[in-house]
């Protein structure tokens, strides 16, 4: 993924979330397996976003187009992918919630809006997470088995919107090279190494 | 328990308890429960982890040199802080030399943090348990310019700038989207500003929103990238090159100026609107003085900002370490983190296991085995869903961190107070605080409060934008006079260390004392410990029944309406607790992800 100034961007692809925490990384991974895939225009920035809330904000402000993948909890079955689009993503982001810090990306979002620098047009592209109390596991099958189809949805956009996009020949590293999705979960102590029993999933009656 | 005494506090959870759930997303969620008196005053406070996460679990088996990536990702706030303590650690392990400009530059990142987490923390996460945005509607503009112009030369502040600002404001509150607004108690009667004062208050909150995105491009150019930036054990991953104007990612003239007109533009943003703006809002809530907690008598500090490379010994540090015990503010002890005696966690109301639970472990010899076990007389709820937590029992999945068996507030007040007492060393945080007490008019023991913290924070972020500038001074001496060495890699193969090895690294966190301790073995991470900022001062009770400094803080004061604690969540934001941390899942309908129960 390429380092972003703040000029103007056309096109601003973002994944959020916690990589740490199972499906919450699920964004992330999008957005990793987008900039390894695909040959993408100079006016297109893929970005991981983690969970920087607030420090996302210029970024968001100086894009004029968003497209935005996450975890989102739609109350669906796990896995189901929604396409949110427009004045309906903030309906998405309205949580009620303490602070800035904490509430992230749905201020992100309120904040552009307020600084009157909202991106013209707004895609949100979420998954049902199934698991997200699994701290330093990755994304579980059901969840993971829609990377594709989230990639897709992208893909899909950028050319609606007019971007000629093709895949690349061979795909490149993205992101921090320890933490792609293979070396994380290859990583991974095992369970005997590394207790997991306090893991909130065990705790569940 | 019933009702006892500890460090000069009489807790009682005879009366009526409050529920606030979550306060945040830490490494853990937050949550908190009080006891009033029939007169709504806190008389026992509880506050709780309730998500467990360990570090060790994720790490153990990896590549050392990789740690700091994991690390930035434990928090979405504190990423650089967490990366710098991680390589440090590692270089302690290996005995790892950086290069004098690679500690310079960390400085800079350090500080230039420190400068942004502060600011954003003051207007966009503290303001508004201060500053009623309603009320903003009613103010008269030209009013507002007014005062704005009676206390800073800033320009932005003519009756039609304000105007303007209400009318944007009515527009964004009447569309319903409240966002940042939408969560408050506004009207409470705790709120103090007249309306000109929280309309003052609200342009300078868009004001930093705006202005804050420029501080952090100091990160992007120096660690590569944003929001993650990069960074490297022996060094700094950035070439410096000045003779090079085209080169991609090397750090040439063209981008230090860059970084030089930021700093210049932070430091005055700083002194124009923050402080100003603090000292505005103070002077209206001095008689408010609650929340001191622990910080008139248990601080501690790592210190931080070495002025040499490789030299962490307390006189080289540039932000101050020590720690005070028994409000003995005269005696400032040596913090050690290597001393198996100083630090040590405890589990006695934690939900974890020790052979022992009357000692705690060192960060070296940790232990994380859980042993989740919600109980007590008191408690009610089943093991999925708490309703009230028992105190007396294991209550909590933050360990309780104690420094020679102390519990200790960490943090700005603390970093402050440490410095306010060693005049000769930190002349300017002297002079700073005096300043600020005297146009205040309150005794230094008002600096013992949740104002108090506030102002610390506020203080020492003048005295952070200050330093970047001398820091940055000393990077441009030493590279004009040829030194450009960024990292050093001599010992960057595996094969170059020993076969055992163990290390610790610190930093200051902007919300306070941040240290990871690593064992190395053939080469791989053995075991890995962090005890955070939050550990500190969320921490539960201990053995002895010790509180930790959050429950300390809420301690004998008054609510003025039980079911909307304002002022509870006015003194826990006062410590900037880490955030955003875990997971921040959307949900489709605005559901209320925070309550409030009154028992």
């Amino acid at each position: 993924m390429k380092a972003m100034n703040e000029t103007r961007c056309e096109v601003l692809v973002l994944g959020i979330g916690n990589l740490l925490w199972a499906d919450e990384g699920f964004g992330v991974r999008c957005a990793e397996k987008l900039a390894a895939e695909w040959q993408l225009p100079e006016s297109v920035t893929v970005m991981d976003g983690g969970t920087q809330g607030l420090y996302l904000l210029p970024y968001v402000q100086a894009a004029r187009r968003l497209i935005v993948f996450d975890a989102i909890d739609y109350g669906l079955p796990p896995g189901t992918m929604k396409r949110v689009e427009g004045d309906q993503v903030p309906r998405f982001m309205g949580a009620k919630k303490m602070s800035l810090h904490q509430t992230g990306f749905q201020e992100v979002i309120a904040a552009s809006s307020l600084t009157g620098q909202l991106p013209e047009q707004l895609l949100l592209i979420g998954v049902q997470p199934e698991e997200l109390d699994d701290y330093g596991g990755s994304l579980r099958p059901v969840v993971k088995a829609r990377l594709a189809e989230a990639v897709a949805m992208a893909v899909a956009q950028l050319r609606d919107w007019g971007f000629a996009i093709e895949p690349r020949e061979s795909k490149v590293g993205a992101g921090d090279t320890a933490l792609t999705m293979a070396a994380y979960e290859a990583g991974r102590p095992s369970a005997e190494a590394a207790s997991r029993i306090g893991d909130a999933r065990f705790l569940r009656a | 328990m019933g009702a006892y005494e500890t460090q000069g506090f009489k807790l009682d959870n005879s009366g009526k308890r409050v529920v606030v759930d979550p306060i945040c997303r830490i490494e853990g969620h937050l949550r908190v429960e009080v006891n009033l008196d029939k007169d709504n005053v806190i008389r026992n406070a509880v506050s709780t982890g309730t998500m467990w996460r360990g570090l060790e679990v994720i790490l153990k088996g990896r590549d050392p040199r990789d740690a700091w990536a994991f690390t930035e990702r434990i928090c979405g706030v504190c990423t650089g802080t967490h990366a710098l303590t991680s390589v440090r650690a590692v270089e302690d392990a290996l005995s790892i030399k950086i290069p004098e400009n690679a500690n310079t530059i960390r400085n800079i990142m350090q500080l230039n943090l420190y400068v942004h987490d502060h600011l954003v923390h003051f207007y966009h996460l503290h303001a508004l348990d201060w500053v009623d945005v309603v009320s903003a509607l009613k103010a008269d503009p030209k009013k507002t310019s007014e005062l704005a112009q009676s206390i800073s030369d800033w320009p932005l502040s003519s009756p039609g700038y304000f105007r303007d600002l209400q009318n944007r404001l009515k527009k964004f509150i009447e569309s319903g989207q409240l966002g940042p607004f939408a969560n408050a108690y506004w009207g409470n009667p705790a709120y103090k500003l007249p309306p000109e004062a929280n309309l003052m208050a609200v342009a300078h909150y868009l004001e930093a929103l705006d202005f804050q995105k420029e501080i952090v491009k100091v990160h992007t150019i120096f660690g590569g990238k944003n929001p993650h930036p990069n960074w490297l054990v022996g060094g700094v991953p950035c070439a410096i090159n000045v003779h090079d104007t085209g080169a991609v990612g090397a750090i040439n003239m063209e981008r230090l100026n860059l970084v030089k007109s930021i700093i210049d533009r932070s430091k005055e943003f700083v002194e124009k609107v923050y402080i100003p703006d603090l000292l505005a809002i103070a002077s209206f809530y001095k008689g408010w003085l609650y929340g001191g907690g622990l910080s008139s008598q248990a601080i501690m500090s790592y210190g931080d900002i070495p002025e040499r490379a490789n030299d962490y010994t307390t006189g080289n540090l540039l932000l101050p370490r020590g720690a005070i015990i028994g409000g003995k503010l005269d005696k400032i002890h040596e913090v050690d983190l290597k001393d198996p005696e100083q630090i040590q966690e405890f589990v006695s109301h934690s939900w974890y296991k020790y052979a022992d639970e009357s000692k705690g472990l060192h960060p070296f010899d940790g232990v994380t085995d859980p042993n989740y076990k919600p109980e007590g007389p008191n408690f009610k709820g089943t093991r999925t869903r708490i309703e009230n937590l028992d105190e007396s029992a294991k209550y909590s999945w933050i360990k309780a961190p104690r420094w020679r068996g102390n519990a200790m507030e960490v943090g700005p007040l603390s970093r402050m107070v440490l410095g306010y007492l060693q005049p000769k060393q930190f002349p300017m945080i002297k002079d700073t605080i005096d300043g600020v007490l005297k146009k205040l008019d309150v005794p230094l023991t008002a600096l013992f409060s949740t104002l108090g913290r506030t102002a610390a924070r506020g203080i020492e972020t003048l005295y952070c934008a200050d330093l970047q500038v001398k820091q940055f001074d000393k990077l441009v001496a030493a590279i004009k006079a040829g030194d450009t060495a960024t990292a050093n890699v001599e010992k960057w193969e595996p094969s170059t260390w020993p076969k055992e090895a163990k290390g610790a690294g610190f930093t200051e966190a902007p919300r306070g004392a941040l240290g990871h301790w690593i064992k190395i073995k053939d080469t791989k991470i053995d075991n890995y410990q962090c005890v955070v900022p939050t550990t500190w001062n969320g921490s539960p009770r201990d053995a002895k029944g010790q509180i930790g400094a959050y429950e300390a803080s809420l301690m004998n004061t008054p609510l003025a309406k039980a079911d909307e604690p304002l002022e509870i969540l006015r003194t826990l934001h006062s410590f900037d607790p880490c955030l955003a941390c875990s997971t921040h899942v959307m949900s489709p309908d605005g559901q209320e992800m925070t309550s409030v129960k009154v028992r």
